[in-house]
This record gives C-alpha cells, sequence and structure tokens, in this order.
C-alpha cells in the first residue's frame, strides 16, 4: 500500500517547466532520497507533496487523500505530512517547548499538559530534553534543526519531508541530525529527503530518487545506484559530489 | 520677573486639563493601534481590493493636516447629520490619524517576518488567524516597536490642536489660564513640562509593556 503516490505530476512557474511528468510512489516505512543538481525540482516535487505549492497537471495522494493548496486541505493534511525546512523556521519568540507544544494544542486540542508530556518525550528522542525552556536563538544551528525535528514529530505524521535539512549548518552539526535522522528511519517512520548527503542515502536510505531537468532520472536501491549509475548524468552528478 | 506661584490657585484647571489628555491618549493609542494592525493585516495579506480602500484610508489621512481631519469630523460632518461632541470628534480624529500611520508602520514589521515562518506554521496545521495570532503578531511588533511608540507620542502631543473645538485638554488649561492672568511664560512653560512628563511616561509604559512582550530577547 503506497504512503505518498504522485502519478504524472506537472508544475510549472509560468512559462518555466520545472516539474516533467513525476511518478513516484513511495511506501510506508520506506526512507526516499531524493538527489540532483540545483534546478532539478527537488524541492519543489517536496513542496508539492504537502501543498506549499500547488501543481497544474496530474494527482498526488498522501495515505490516500488528494492533495491540494485549498487551505483547508493542507491543513488537514499537515496532521499526516510533518515537514522541516533548510532554516529551521523555529518560533523565536516562543521556548523550545511552546515551539514544540504549539501545533499540538492548538491544532490538535490537546491539553497543555498532555502536549507537554508529548513535547517532553519528543525533545528526549532528539537529544535536547534539557532545553525544554530555552529559546531558539539561545541553540546552535544543530540543536535549532532537531528542536525542528521534535516539532514536526509531536504531530506525530505518517511521512515526514525534509528539505535540505543539514544545508544551512555547520559541518561539525550536521552528524547530530543525522543522527537522529537514521534513528527515526529504525522506528520505521516514513522519510522523504531532498538532501545532498551522500553517505547517509547510501547507509540508511532505501531508495535514491535522481532528478534531472524536472524529471525523475534515475532510481533505485541506493547501494547499487549510487556505486553504478546507469544514465550520464548521474555519473557526472555523482562526479560533482564525490 | 516671573510668578509661577500665580499659577497655583488654578491647580484644578490644569489638572483637569492633563486629566482629558491623559484619557484621551489612553484611549486613542489602544484604538489606534488596533485599527493600524487590522489595516496593516488587510494591507499585507488581503485580497487587491481590500488592500486599495485601505492604501487610499491611509494616503488621505498621511497627506493632509491633522487639524483639517478634526475640523472636517467636527464642523464638517454636522452637514450630513453627524453630529458629534467636541470630546467624540477628538478621540476619533486621533484615533483615525494614529490609525494610518500606524498601518505604514506595522506592516513594515509583517513585511520583515520571513515567509519560512509562515509556512512553518502552514505545516504544523495552523490556520491563517491562528498563524497571525501565535506566529506573525510578535515578532513583528518587535520590528518595528520603537517606530510606534515614537508615533503614539507623536500623536499624543499632536493631540493639544483639540483645544481648537474646546476640548478641555491640557492645552486649553494653559490657554484658559494665561488668558486669566495674563502669565503666558509661566502658564505655557508649566504646560510643557507637563507635556514631557506625559511624553516620558508614555514612552515608559510603552517599554514595560515591550519588556513583557518580547520577552525571549533578554531572557536566558
Amino acid at each position: 500500500m503506497s504512503l505518498v503516490n504522485l502519478h504524472q505530476v506537472h508544475k510549472y512557474y509560468g512559462d518555466n517547466h520545472v516539474l516533467k511528468g513525476i511518478d513516484l510512489d513511495i511506501k510506508a516505512g520506506e526512507v526516499v532520497s531524493i538527489i540532483g543538481k540545483s534546478g532539478s525540482g527537488k524541492s519543489t516535487l517536496l513542496r508539492c507533496i504537502n501543498g506549499l505549492e500547488q501543481y497544474q497537471e496530474g494527482g498526488i495522494t498522501v495515505d490516500g487523500k488528494e492533495v491540494t493548496t485549498e487551505d483547508i486541505q493542507v491543513r488537514r493534511l499537515a496532521l499526516s505530512v510533518g515537514m522541516i525546512f533548510q532554516n529551521f523556521n523555529l518560533f523565536p519568540h516562543m521556548t523550545v517547548g511552546e515551539n514544540v507544544m504549539l501545533a499540538p494544542t492548538i491544532v490538535l486540542k490537546k491539553s497543555k499538559a498532555e502536549a507537554e508530556t508529548t513535547a517532553r518525550a519528543m525533545l528526549e528522542k532528539v537529544g535536547l530534553a534539557e532545553k525544554f525552556d530555552s529559546f531558539p536563538e539561545k541553540l546552535s544551528g544543530g540543536q535549532q534543526q532537531r528542536v525542528a525535528i521534535a516539532r514536526a514529530l509531536a504531530m506525530s505524521p505518517k511521512v515526514l519531508l525534509c528539505d535540505e535539512i543539514t544545508s544551512a549548518l555547520d559541518p561539525e552539526l550536521v552528524g547530530e541530525v543525522l543522527k537522529v535522522l537514521e534513528q527515526l528511519a529504525k522506528e520505521g517512520i516514513t522519510l522523504v529527503l531532498v538532501t545532498h548527503e551522500m553517505n547517509f542515502a547510501r547507509d540508511v536510505g532505501s531508495r535514491v530518487v535522481f532528478m534531472h531537468q524536472g524529471k525523475v532520472w534515475e532510481q533505485g536501491d541506493p547501494k547499487t545506484i549510487l556505486s553504478n549509475p546507469q544514465t550520464d548524468e548521474l555519473k557526472q552528478f555523482m562526479g560533482a559530489v564525490l | 520677573m516671573l510668578y509661577f506661584s500665580d499659577l497655583l490657585q488654578y491647580s484644578d484647571v490644569f489638572l483637569s486639563g492633563l486629566k482629558t489628555t491623559v484619557e484621551l491618549t489612553v484611549l486613542t493609542t489602544i484604538l489606534g493601534v488596533v485599527l493600524g494592525t487590522v489595516c496593516a493585516t488587510v494591507r499585507q495579506y488581503g485580497n487587491r481590493a481590500s488592500q486599495r480602500v485601505v492604501s487610499v484610508y491611509v494616503e488621505l489621512i498621511r497627506n493632509t493636516p491633522f487639524i483639517v481631519q478634526l475640523f472636517f469630523i467636527f464642523f464638517g460632518l454636522p452637514a450630513i447629520g453627524v453630529m458629534l461632541s467636541p470630546w467624540e470628534a477628538s478621540m476619533i480624529a486621533l484615533t483615525i490619524n494614529l490609525g494610518a500611520y500606524s498601518t505604514e508602520i506595522i506592516r513594515a514589521g509583517l513585511a520583515s517576518i520571513s515567509k519560512g515562518q509562515i509556512e512553518a506554521a502552514k505545516v504544523l496545521g495552523l490556520n491563517f488567524r491562528q498563524t497571525l495570532t501565535r506566529v506573525i503578531f510578535i515578532p513583528a511588533f518587535e520590528k518595528i516597536y520603537p517606530a510606534l511608540t515614537s508615533q503614539c507620542i507623536i500623536v499624543m502631543l499632536g493631540s493639544a490642536v483639540i483645544s481648537q473645538i474646546s476640548v478641555q485638554d491640557l492645552t486649553y488649561a494653559a490657554n484658559l489660564v494665561q488668558s486669566r492672568n495674563f502669565r503666558a511664560f509661566e502658564s505655557y512653560f508649566v504646560t510643557a513640562l507637563m507635556y514631557l512628563g506625559l511624553s516620558i511616561l508614555l514612552r515608559f509604559a510603552f517599554n514595560a509593556l515591550g519588556k513583557r512582550l518580547f520577552a525571549y530577547r533578554t531572557s536566558n
């Protein structure tokens, strides 16, 4: 049973044809890494999956429900699709705990006590239980990103979308975020990541999707595809990133 | 020679004028900022037609003298059947005036909030109203708080003009007293000091409120 399904998705920015007929099927528990050059449409694809971007043709379903940008749909979708951004986007005026508790209390209408229990558990999971009362600006980039992960997890999403979530981090902070992701993957959460971390894609991912010029150019098992790319474009890309 | 003691017998007049100015300032500051917040939100996030309406209001007020706005409301509106007391006309004129200026200031604050913040709220499932009140407003106000404070003080000082339609405010008191005892220097000097004191107090109040609202900037 597929959790996320894209069928012939086309997306245009004016005359710019960004996604040219994407077919993709993601099953529960998969860890899918989307790789490719900048401008290949990776992030746009991700943003279409949770309704942040509108697509013009084709269809996307998540957990059997169709994705549109209609506000109510986006909100209902938010319950099953979590998203983490490159720039963390924590709310600066709320403590770490308040950031994590916000959506469970006002969207899921959980009691404060219940939301706090969840929030503490999620922060524990990302190794930041002691930062509950700190404000985001006092944390390192890696810590902020881990809080963002906890905030997404607090809504118990079925699938977690990660949009280059280590790209804004100093190199020495990347590891701590990837470790959290690896842990989540082990627990069986479905992950779709746009990433440049080839080692992570190879060691943790269950599938690599290589995008080129708005199309899924090549995809398959990470170990096979990354060590033995079939298309020239992927060979070239691998040459550039390694 | 200066005779400040000649003002003492009029202390009641000054105090009652001061009271009127303070009351109007508190009321119009609150109403004006609320009006500005609503208009700024419409101008930043509303549909094109409502944006246009707000733009017309803002430009109309920002490009005409306050005293003309006040006279129009007080002397002009009765012609179409709207009779207002001097106090009511002043309250409305001051609120509308502050509303227009604060719209532009607050809109700058809203514009400073990154798209990422709004998207983060959206993917967490917050609706637009929740995003505004929980995610956008506080950081937006923090950015423009000094400018907003100054504007509120400017409007408070500008309220001296309402003495012209015989609202018995602080300036009215000063005019009255100096016309009775001809101690213009003393009367206006003391009045100026009172306005200065009010400005300082207002700034104080804003700072205290800001410390509470934007606690995240200073704490741990």
